[in-house]
């Protein structure tokens, strides 16, 4: 039930984003859900996409530094309180997110949020205690 | 192997006897053929007759780069043009090249000196040498290629660039001795990564890099990747080229071949010879040489000597790895900053490949500096505060060994250029204000 996420190295310079998704769009690399972590002069561009393997290939071949990281994806109520009831479990078990970032289904009535911890299996475990099913990397990926 | 035992293991006093009478010969045929030499001995108030043993050799002048601009193109030479069989001349980023000669016996002892190299790192008439040395006016190539001929070595003159064929001809021909800079080694490093093609699968040795700054720090990671034994070797073309000084495999500085090429360490602010074992800058005088009889060169190379005898059996003086030049020394904010200093730095930050540049500029009246680091895959993460914290990391350990803040910049792999030859590492914007 883990999601496998690309991670690219951006300097911020004009026309880094651009280039990746063009040359990603060009190999009929479809991006899925993406977040930006940017600082004053380097950014972090994360990227679930749908065939993560021959897009991690393609980065590397072009040069980019890259990686992939196991990531958690959960559906929760896209209604008030849906996010802040699982980072409560989380808090409970004693479990830091070290990021994360949410985007909408297209059904419209469900929200997913991704989540990176230093324990996925943790994670998991906490998820499921609480009754929350961590989306299945096929589920995200044909979102 | 010791190639030259005779005099590479020489009895020290026998040596020093030996440096006396071709000192005093050199400074002869300098004096009576060099029109620089008589103006310069006569400033001095100095002539051959005052050099009795090798320590007279303070009294004789110094000699720097701009006598060979000014001696353009062969006023240097102390014999007659048809007794000169090759010239070289150095890459005149300023101005015009500096020319130098030899004679068919300079040329002899030049194969001799580099022959003597390869003999350092264990080369025997068995090996296969690999010359990636540029060939042509730059003494690289071809002084090593001769040298590994008059080894008895197999020598493939390869040159410069072209690494996949570089790599190739390693496996087919079962290269074991390899002559390049350490730079472009590491850059043979990756490419062999890129192709799949595994070092310990190779038959190399021994690295044999010179022609530019390096530090132990790139020798370790250079003989990881390479799988080989990495020497510093040492020389420049006004001396004769490579086969200066070159490391023994005990690796514990550089054997200066002294019969032929009289080193000394001075301090570059006062010309005073430094005390024994003291940094300063190094100064070379050629006994032997014929076309060029060289007389009290100043390298512009700081480094120290070792008198102790060294384990490999080798009697001559080893000069420490050098570690900045009198002229590359950067002046930041009234700092000395050498680059090297920044290069142990960044290899000293576990995982931080050495590909960076350093640029200096200005910023009001105030320099600053900037560090730009490649992000090799090793150290990345995908979590910014990790990223931030290699920064950190580097930022404390360049101010406590510098002396300065700098300003640490992450950049993407393979951003900054890469050489095929020296590396460019530092841009001084502040020249182009």
């Amino acid at each position: 039930m883990k999601v496998k996420q690309i991670s690219v190295f951006l300097e911020n310079r004009k026309g880094r984003l651009a280039g990746i998704t063009r040359l990603l769009g060009d190999a009929g690399v479809n991006i899925r859900a993406l977040s930006l972590a940017d600082t004053s002069d380097f950014g972090i561009l994360r990227l679930i996409v749908n065939d993560a393997e021959s897009a991690l290939a393609l980065l590397k071949k072009a040069e980019y530094t890259v990686s992939l990281t196991d990531v958690v994806a959960i559906e929760v109520p896209d209604s008030p309180g849906g996010l802040a009831d699982v980072l409560d479990a989380f808090q409970n078990a004693g479990m830091n997110v070290e990021y994360l970032y949410a985007f909408v289904e297209k059904a419209g009535d469900k929200a997913v949020v991704v989540f990176r911890f230093e324990d996925v299996e943790k994670a998991l475990l906490v998820l499921s205690d609480i009754g929350v099913n961590a989306l299945t990397a096929e589920q995200v990926y044909s979102l | 192997m010791i190639f030259n035992e005779k005099f590479e293991c020489m009895d020290r006093g026998q040596l020093r006897a030996l440096q006396g009478e071709r000192l005093r010969d050199a400074a002869c045929r300098a004096y009576e053929n060099v029109p620089l030499y008589k103006k310069l001995f006569a400033e001095k108030g100095v002539t051959p007759d005052d050099i009795q043993s090798i320590d007279d050799i303070t009294k004789l002048p110094f000699t720097v780069k701009d006598d060979f601009r000014d001696a353009y193109p062969f006023n240097m030479f102390a014999v007659p043009q048809r007794e000169i069989v090759r010239v070289h001349a150095s890459s005149g980023t300023t101005g015009k090249p500096t020319v130098v000669g030899y004679t068919r016996r300079d040329i002899a002892l030049w194969a001799e000196t580099c022959a003597r190299t390869l003999g350092c790192g264990g080369g025997t008439p068995e090996d296969v040498v690999q010359i990636a040395y540029g060939y042509g006016l730059f003494t690289g190539g071809l002084g090593m290629h001769n040298g590994g001929e008059a080894l008895g070595a197999m020598v493939i003159p390869m040159s410069g660039g072209n690494s996949k064929k570089q790599l190739m001809l390693m496996q087919d021909f079962g290269t074991t001795l390899l002559c390049c800079t350490p730079s472009y080694s590491l850059l043979l490093a990756e490419v062999a990564e890129e192709e799949g093609i595994d070092f310990k699968q190779l038959k190399l040795k021994t690295g044999f890099f010179g022609a530019e700054p390096w530090t132990e720090a790139m020798r370790l990671q250079i003989e990881e990747r390479l799988n080989l034994k990495a020497l510093d070797i040492y020389g420049l073309s006004e001396v004769i080229g490579p086969g200066v000084a070159s490391e023994c495999l005990e690796q514990h500085g550089l054997h200066v071949f002294e019969d032929h090429f009289y080193p000394e360490i001075i301090n570059p602010e006062t010309g005073e010879p430094a005390a024994p074992g003291e940094k300063g800058e190094l100064v070379f005088t050629c006994l032997t040489k014929e076309a060029i009889p060289l007389i009290r060169y100043r390298t512009r190379d700081i480094t120290s000597l070792e008198e102790a005898v060294c384990a490999c059996g080798r009697t001559s003086r080893r000069m420490a790895r050098v570690t900045g030049r009198t002229d590359d020394m950067l002046i930041i904010r009234g700092v000395n900053v050498f680059p090297s200093q920044i290069e142990s730095v960044l290899m000293k930050v576990e995982g931080t490949e050495p590909h960076y540049l350093i640029v200096v500029d200005k910023s009001g009246a105030m320099d600053e500096l900037e560090i730009k680091v490649e992000v090799s895959p090793e150290i990345f993460s995908d979590e910014v505060r990790q990223l931030e914290d290699l920064k950190k990391r580097i930022n404390v350990e360049m101010a406590s060994v510098l002396g300065l803040h700098a300003k640490i910049t992450l950049v993407e792999p393979k951003s900054i250029e890469r050489s095929m030859g020296k590396a460019k590492r530092v841009i001084d914007a502040r020249d182009m204000a």
